[in-house]
């Protein structure tokens, strides 16, 4: 009888523990939403920040966020994707790889702060780039590489060795094999990864700090010249983003409608999250179908 | 020698060649290993030019391994040591290039392995990265390959669906089509029906004396009777070792050694 | 001259694809692990530098108790007492952990061993969202409704290792419960389907036969955790009161070895003592990393055998 009572209270606690975590969930999005998105407007979204005064946008930001990730995926993509064919398709069984192996989990596992204090050092102050968005770029891929790369890879495993039977025995080179039979099987996965990669770039901000750097020039949206110091795509101006804006006003804002400011950006950066967690899981599905359905062409 | 409980008196089994045509491939003194494990001991066969051979014997004889190691696909995984002699070259040579190779020996595998690509993409994938633009062309040996192949009735209304949608014994005929297209000598297949129903297997049959007219065949197979039906040559694997090599209707009713009377009646191991 | 043979013979298109594709990928590992050599690299040689160029104690480093590394001790050496911040980082990390683990293995178990198909998919996709959720927004969170909570319940400012503590939990949680999920999953079924045929309850099949079987993976869990909550340092420096002082409670304000590089990294000047010293901390929070990345790997070997 003892154990049986014993069993029933065990059960229900795991039940309302788990009840418990789902409703810390919803209460973290309940109150980042509630909060935030009755600031969100037109405006808003569009206008640029205010230090001292209230009624600031985070326009700006928003922008430098996006162009930020998207610099970071054009650099990490191909190298991840170079290193993820070497560690799926080319490495040899050694002791060598292995060390290969570990320093991607140890890259992996580097508090962002460390790598992006690295870029600061190399790239902010060593090489003089100043803090530019060219440097945060790169310490966002520093950031990427590793769990790019172990997607890439597990991706690629997963692909039949079938595949690649099937295109060696036609006389094609290991690299037209992997890159025009394998990779393409392999894409949902790889894109999945890619799109879940995305979300957490966008949301980093200790990496950042110290090389985009915390201030937010003005834009000028109309000139669209990378070499103009004040275009949108200059690599070489600082750019705060929206995450590291949201530690920025927390930290020492002085604008009197800081908490609102925080909550709107919060809320947006929240639904920004949601939205690539979606992306992911809808493109993903909608390759693996297209992959294994009919093609026109 | 070890091989089990059988004796073998080499002389008599391993002398015999083809002799009505020229030699396509033949390997000389092969040897396969995994590791420290070997899994093929002096691997001497002749393969006649356009006839089908058939390497049988039970699982784990090592027919398989010598047959991948025909067209180096065993490269990465084992090593190869021997002399596999094709057009009077060592192909088993570093210096060979595989892949020009690959293209005039061709494989079909066990299990049906089209691209996630079209039909029609399935053939002509491997004869554009060769330099064949002509669209033309590339129809022509679509349709030709695809008949060839026993298939193109089959499928010639839908070339631009997925091969994926095609059931298994159609997908292995594709893979079949896909290789000849390359116009091959020697077409090498590893036990290409076993994974397939009984109607689709007696179609790839059907295709492969068809298609001997044209290529040398090469065939690992478990199933005797399939043997029996189609080859012309018959080699019998054990434990690594080739212990008999003859014309098919000589290895089938009168087999020189105890071994393989034994496998073919089965009463084997 | 048959052109067969002759191709076979020579090299093609091919084999210049494969030295291209070789030549490729092998850079882009390559450049990987260069990265990651000279991350060490250069945190290493800036960190040292406190104890080499600005005659700073490792001994005063790792216990002295304060920290204002540009003025002298009495012995002229630099002020860098970093027991605060190391304390702190321990402290955060180690309750965090503590909050989270039960949290985790629950959730891990209610996935794995109760839910429908539907409940667990459910559970996936909060502990997926729950990982998507931005360190900053968290810290703002934090800050906002945490901090508050603290202050009016616990008493003291609100600010201190208990807030930091609060929040690295909901970081942690869905890290160490996908990976516990994982190690739960590879439990052999028939282990629990033996159990739980020889009469034993549900709850006793799942703490002696599934949990035992797991321990391995579940404290591997939790050191990546732990890492987690090392290395960050936002959300931390948000809620934590950035007071390089030791903490005299759960309440009073404390810092972290994250939290008072973040601040302090802008407002000292490249090469000072003051900067260097900020740079050891960082060669301190490296270490560490490598040393949950050992663990992990100590605890696999052990796990396997």
């Amino acid at each position: 009888m003892k154990t049986k009572i014993q069993n029933r209270i065990a059960l229900t606690t795991i039940r309302i523990i788990a009840l418990l975590v789902v409703f810390i969930l919803m209460f973290l999005l309940g109150d980042i939403l509630i909060a935030g998105v009755p600031h969100i407007s037109w405006h808003f979204l569009t206008a640029p920040s205010q230090s001292f005064t209230s009624g600031g946008g985070i326009g700006v930001q928003l922008f430098n966020s996006i162009y930020l990730l998207f610099l970071t995926l054009i650099i990490s993509f191909p190298i991840s994707l170079g290193a993820g064919i070497f560690l799926a398709e080319y490495a040899p069984k050694n002791f060598l790889t292995a060390t290969v192996r570990m320093a991607i989990e140890v890259l992996s596992s580097l508090p962002s702060v460390v790598v992006g204090l690295f870029g600061f050092l190399l790239f902010v102050v060593q090489m003089k780039m100043g803090f530019s968005i060219i440097a945060g770029a790169i310490a966002l891929t520093f950031f990427n590489l590793p769990l790019l790369t172990r997607n890439i890879e597990e991706s690629l495993t997963a692909v039949p060795d079938l595949q690649r039977e099937a295109g060696m025995a036609l006389g094609l080179s290991k690299w037209r094999t992997v890159t025009r039979i394998v990779l393409p099987e392999a894409l949902p996965g790889i894109i999945t990864g890619v799109v879940l990669g995305a979300g957490r770039v966008f949301g980093e901000a200790a990496a950042l700090i110290y090389t985009a750097g915390q201030s937010a020039t003005n834009i000028d949206f109309t000139q669209w010249n990378p070499l103009n110091s004040a275009s949108p795509l200059n690599l070489m101006r600082p750019a705060e983003t929206l995450a590291v804006h949201i530690w920025k006003i927390n930290s020492e804002g002085v604008m009197p409608d800081a908490s609102a400011v925080s909550a709107g950006s919060s809320a947006v950066l929240i639904i920004a999250v949601l939205f690539f967690n979606l992306l992911a899981r809808l493109l993903g599905n909608a390759l693996y179908r297209k992959l294994t359905a009919t093609k026109n062409r | 020698m070890d091989v089990g409980k059988y004796n073998l008196n080499e002389n008599n089994i391993l002398n015999f060649s083809p002799e009505e045509h020229e030699i396509a491939i033949a390997t000389q003194n092969l040897e396969v290993f995994y590791g420290k494990k070997q899994a093929i001991f002096n691997g001497n066969l002749q393969f006649e030019r356009y006839r089908i051979t058939s390497l049988i014997g039970a699982s784990g004889s090592g027919k398989s391994t010598y047959l991948r190691s025909l067209n180096r696909m065993n490269d990465d995984i084992a090593q190869v040591k021997g002399k596999i002699i094709y057009r009077g070259l060592d192909v088993n040579s570093p210096k060979i290039n595989v892949y020009e190779m690959r293209k005039h020996i061709g494989m079909v595998f066990q299990r049906p392995n089209p691209f996630s690509k079209s039909i029609r993409s399935n053939i002509t994938f491997a004869l554009k990265q060769n330099g064949i633009k002509d669209k033309q062309r590339l129809n022509q040996i679509v349709e030709s390959s695809l008949k060839d192949a026993a298939l193109w009735d089959e499928v010639k209304d839908d070339l631009d669906k997925s091969a994926w949608a095609l059931s298994g014994g159609q997908q292995q005929r594709l893979c079949i089509a896909r290789t000849i297209a390359m116009k091959p000598d020697i077409l090498l297949l590893d036990e290409p029906a076993s994974a397939l129903d009984p109607i689709s297997t007696s179609k790839i049959e059907e295709t492969l004396i068809e298609l001997k007219k044209k290529y040398t065949i090469i065939i690992v197979t478990h199933n005797m009777q399939q043997a029996s039906r189609i080859s012309d040559y018959t080699a019998f694997f054990h434990l690594g070792h080739i212990l008999e090599y003859d014309k098919t209707k000589h290895l089938f009713t009168t087999p020189k050694i105890t071994a393989t009377n034994d496998y073919i009646s089965g009463n084997f191991g | 001259m048959d052109p067969i043979k002759n191709k076979i013979q020579n090299s093609s298109r091919e084999t210049r694809q494969d030295l291209l594709g070789k030549i490729l990928s092998y850079s882009c590992i390559l450049l990987i692990v260069l990265v990651v050599l000279s991350i060490f690299f250069f945190v290493a040689s800036k960190g040292i530098a406190t104890f080499t160029v600005d005659h700073g104690n490792f001994w005063t480093f790792l216990t002295g108790k304060t920290w204002n590394p540009i003025v002298n001790n009495a012995k002229g050496q630099p002020e860098i007492g970093a027991l605060p911040m190391i304390v702190g980082s321990f402290g955060v990390t180690i309750l965090a952990a503590l909050f989270a683990t039960p949290f985790a293995i629950g959730t891990a178990l209610y996935m794995t061993e109760l839910a429908s198909k539907r409940g667990e998919r459910l559970l996936q996709s909060v502990v997926e969202l729950l990982v998507g959720i931005p360190s900053v927004v968290y810290g703002f969170i934090g800050l906002s409704v945490i901090v508050p909570f603290v202050r009016n319940h616990f008493g003291g400012s609100g600010y201190g290792i208990l807030s930091g503590s609060f929040v690295l939990f909901v970081m942690i949680l869905p890290t160490i419960t996908s990976m516990t999920v994982d190690s739960l999953r590879s439990v052999p079924r028939f282990y629990k389907e033996a159990s739980l045929a020889l009469g034993a309850t549900k709850w006793q099949t799942i703490y002696k036969v599934i949990l035992r079987s797991a321990t391995s993976g579940i404290l591997t869990a939790i050191i990546f955790g732990m890492a987690r909550a090392f290395g960050e340092a936002l959300a931390v420096q948000m809620v934590i009161g950035n007071a390089a002082v030791m903490p005299k409670n759960l309440l009073s304000s404390a810092s972290t070895l994250t939290s008072i590089l973040t601040m302090g990294i802008g407002n000292t000047v490249m090469g000072t003592v003051g900067n260097n010293a900020l740079w050891s901390l960082a060669l301190v929070l490296l270490l560490m990393s490598l040393l949950f990345n050992i663990l992990v790997r100590l605890i696999g070997r052990k796990g396997r055998m």
